[in-house]
């Protein structure tokens, strides 16, 4: 059994309180931090090679000492919690559960960062958490280590949680300061970015939840210590949140040593899928990154066995690999529809788009819309390759990643599972009464031997 | 002793120039001025924070700078982003630009009505000159359009959202003309409209400068709807002293015979109004909807309008043409015609200027000897 950092406690009874937080060991960071110069908190952050949780994976450590730091301007930490990707929900639990960890670690951030406001910024859909974070922080101000001089450290620092009105495009950072703000969540166009001017035009830095958790076990056991778990650049622990047809549903923290085979089908973690079924199919890392179908999830296109960490998952890039993601890994067994799969995200990213830039305004409608008629039986070969270019011509072109978000698992899709997008074009009358099935997915990939 | 400007040397579409350090790619390209100024739908340089919205204008960038030549890894949006020492750009240099904008110019006509026969911004319409330079014969979409009801707001101005493109450049008018913005982007992705709050009329005094920033015809003038096509009228320079405070009182009139059609602000080539001692040149309300007749005016003679422009088919004085970068972009070679027009017909000799014969031309006219 791997090492747990994060949920190490998770099963203590009344852990979400200060009390028994404190007893068992909680806030021994804040303690130690504050002791410390910032920079060596930021030096310590990055010699653990903590990457950011949220999804795109950059360096903790490297965003931090980006933050710009002018005379007199005051410099925010905001904690986005804003989980909204559909198939993640790991900081859900991890606030709800040990909202102390997050209180935690944001004390330390925001010392390490110079932040004398932090924020919360937290679903709205989130709404009982709300209520348990502002408990936490109560607590913690209770308790001397929120409001003005901090441990007599003479540190300051505030914390408030803000609900979102329930928009997906709040998680992109500059959306979510906007929204901070008051206004309509629309992604800024950067640069600048937030560690230059973010939040009321003042540097900003935006970690997600399991992020500034993450930084409570770097500080009480060195960011050396941190960097030897896991495995090369995916260091420290990750929590998946793990759905879709396997036995055991929930979050699961690993060290990013194990296999995404062991991962599915061992009982400490999902046990395999349910009703004998065989696996169809699988995207690893919340419904933005590109789909798999499971020869290519379990073994990489080189033949290697494919494990779960950043690099493994992205190996091969788009063409034969995926991403980590933010964590939220969907299965899908032999029953599954990848077409009927597709179209639900596509139906996804088209409500949630913010209607800003034009590409994905558009270009996320038009994708649903002939999915949907492809899924019922009205599509037409034509279709497939359109929408290929349609996602194309979204990718890369837009303001912020939601329009890549849009166009990579359609683009995957189509990639992988091109047969079956066929299969529904071909046999509009029997593909609504019956999936296509495992097909040849799950077959050996055919690896040549290199001279 | 003044101190002196930094200037940046950039490269667009291997054409060189220096430009002062902060300029936008765009900027710099419309320096250069001709094909090589990308096209701009939602950025308004007299409107601060426009831009990056409509995805037209994005250019490639093939060496950030000459301290750092590593190309940009996407197109960038070439209205907000700024020029570097060094900097090369390409625009209609790259195939990836023009397949980037053929796309981005598909995706803002999907759901646009084409209703450019009834629609008064013909002729004078942003996406209409975009779809003409950019967009493909057909669409590929086969879905029903998304429409929105007509809606008059205020006694001025009437949207017509369905035509709408979101530029946002009428929400920045409101925000930096006029003291209170009653208007806004409401609902989000493609179901977003632009709204007044609970229908509330725009009665500000300035509020009809929005009709000149819209790129499109979603915001039409009510005193000049279905009155004439632009290219029916004739425009002139006029001025009058007018007391509104930030009123400029430079206008042009949209003539027919003596009778004012319409009242605009003065544009310069880019389609923007043009700037006054430093200030853009906005109008207000009285001077653009109340001062219908010629003497309420001091006409100051024919506006320049662009030869290629549709609005200059009546016109036959004061017409400019537009600058050609062609040749210079091809390091001095020549675009290979393929068949020069005078070479086989006699009619329209460029020798021969319309304005300078008595009465509509005739075939006589341009005979050899005459």
């Amino acid at each position: 059994m791997s090492r747990k950092l994060l949920l190490e406690k998770e099963h203590v009874p009344g852990i979400r309180s200060y009390e028994v937080y404190r007893r068992e060991g909680g806030y021994a960071s804040v303690e130690k931090a504050l002791k410390m110069a910032p920079a060596d908190i930021v030096e310590e952050v990055k010699k653990s090679g903590l990457r950011g949780r949220g999804g795109a994976g950059f360096p903790t450590g490297m965003k931090w000492s980006f933050l710009a730091k002018p005379e007199g301007v005051p410099r925010y930490l905001v904690c986005n919690a804003d989980e909204s990707e559909p198939g993640t929900f790991k900081d859900r639990y991890l606030m709800e559960f040990i909202p102390h960890l997050l209180i935690e670690g944001m004390i330390v951030a925001s010392f390490a960062l110079g932040s004398n406001v932090s924020y919360i910024y937290i679903r709205g859909e989130y709404a009982w958490i709300t209520d348990i974070l502002e408990q936490a922080i109560s607590e913690a101000r209770q308790n001397g280590f929120l409001g003005s001089n901090i441990l007599g450290t003479g540190f300051n620092c505030e914390m408030y949680v803000q609900r979102g009105a329930g928009a997906y495009i709040c998680g992109e950072e500059t959306a979510l300061i906007e929204s901070l703000e008051g206004k309509r969540g629309n992604p800024r166009i950067k640069p600048p970015f937030p560690a230059v001017k973010g939040l009321w035009d003042c540097p900003t830095v935006v970690n997600n939840v399991e992020t500034l958790a993450a930084v409570v076990p770097i500080i009480n056991e060195g960011g050396e210590a941190y960097s030897k778990i896991g495995v090369g650049k995916s260091t420290g622990t990750k929590l998946i949140s793990a759905c879709g047809n396997i036995n055991k549903p929930g979050i699961f923290e690993i060290d990013m040593t194990i296999s995404v085979e062991e991962f599915i089908y061992s009982d400490e973690y999902c046990g395999g899928i349910p009703n004998g079924k065989k696996l169809k199919a699988c995207i690893p890392g919340g419904s933005s990154v590109p789909i798999l179908p499971a020869n290519l999830l379990l073994t990489t296109a080189k033949g290697e066995k494919r494990m779960m960490n950043y690099e493994s998952l992205a190996d091969g890039s788009f063409a034969s690999g995926s991403m980590m993601g933010s964590g939220g890994f969907i299965v899908l067994d032999e029953d599954q529809c990848v077409v009927r799969n597709t179209l639900t995200l596509a139906r996804f990213y088209h409500h949630e788009s913010c209607g800003q830039c034009s590409p994905c305004r558009e270009g996320t409608g038009w994708m649903e819309r002939i999915l949907k008629k492809i899924e019922y039986g009205k599509g037409e070969l034509k279709d497939i390759d359109l929408l290929w270019d349609i996602q194309r011509k979204i990718e890369g072109n837009t303001i912020c990643p939601l329009g890549d978000a849009a166009a990579w698992p359609i683009a995957a899709a189509i990639r992988h599972f091109r047969d079956e997008f066929e299969w529904h074009v071909l046999n509009p009358e029997e593909c609504l009464t019956r999936n296509y099935g495992l097909a040849h997915y799950a077959d050996p990939i055919h690896v040549p031997v290199m001279a | 002793m003044a101190e002196e400007i930094k200037t940046f040397k950039v490269t667009i579409d291997n054409i060189t120039i220096d430009v002062p350090a902060g300029t936008t790619v765009l900027n710099a390209a419309r320096q250069i001025g001709g094909e090589v100024a990308p096209p701009a739908m939602c950025y308004y340089s007299k409107l601060q924070g426009s831009g990056g919205k409509c995805r037209t204008c994005l250019v490639e960038v093939a060496a950030g700078s000459t301290a750092d030549p590593r190309p940009m890894p996407k197109l960038v949006a070439s209205c907000r982003t700024t020029v570097m020492d060094g900097m090369i750009v390409k625009n209609i240099t790259s195939d990836k630009v023009k397949d980037a904008r053929a796309g981005v110019v598909e995706f803002l006509l999907l759901n646009h009505p084409l209703d450019c026969p009834i629609c008064d911004q013909a002729g004078e319409c942003h996406l209409q000159d975009l779809g003409y330079e950019h967009g493909k014969e057909g669409t590929r979409y086969e879905f029903a359009r998304r429409t929105f009801e007509k809606e008059d707001i205020g006694p001025y101005i009437q949207l017509h959202m369905t035509r709408c493109i979101l530029c946002y450049r009428c929400t920045y008018v409101a925000d930096q003309l006029t003291d209170k913005r009653v208007h806004g982007i409401l609902d989000r992705g493609e179901h977003a409209e632009i709204s007044t709050y609970i229908s509330k009329a725009i009665d500000n005094d300035f509020s009809g400068n929005m009709i000149d920033v819209c790129p499109v015809g979603a915001l039409t003038d009510r005193t000049f709807r279905f009155k004439n096509r632009v290219w029916f009228t004739k425009p002139v320079d006029a001025h009058r002293t007018c007391d509104t405070p930030g009123c400029c009182g430079n206008v042009t009139l949209w003539l027919r015979g003596n009778e004012v059609f319409r009242v605009t602000a003065r544009k310069d080539e880019w389609g923007e109004v043009q700037s006054f001692d430093g200030k853009p040149g906005w109008i207000c309300n009285t001077c653009r909807f109340e001062k219908k007749k010629t003497v309420d005016w001091v006409i100051e003679g024919v506006t320049k309008v662009n030869r290629h422009s549709v609005i200059s088919q009546g016109n036959y004085e004061n017409l400019v043409m537009p600058k050609e970068t062609i040749q210079e972009v091809m390091g001095g070679r020549e675009p290979k015609l393929l068949m020069d027009i005078h070479d086989e017909s006699e009619v329209n000799k460029p020798g021969v200027h319309l304005s300078e014969i008595a009465g509509p031309a005739h075939s006589d006219v341009f005979e050899e000897n005459r």
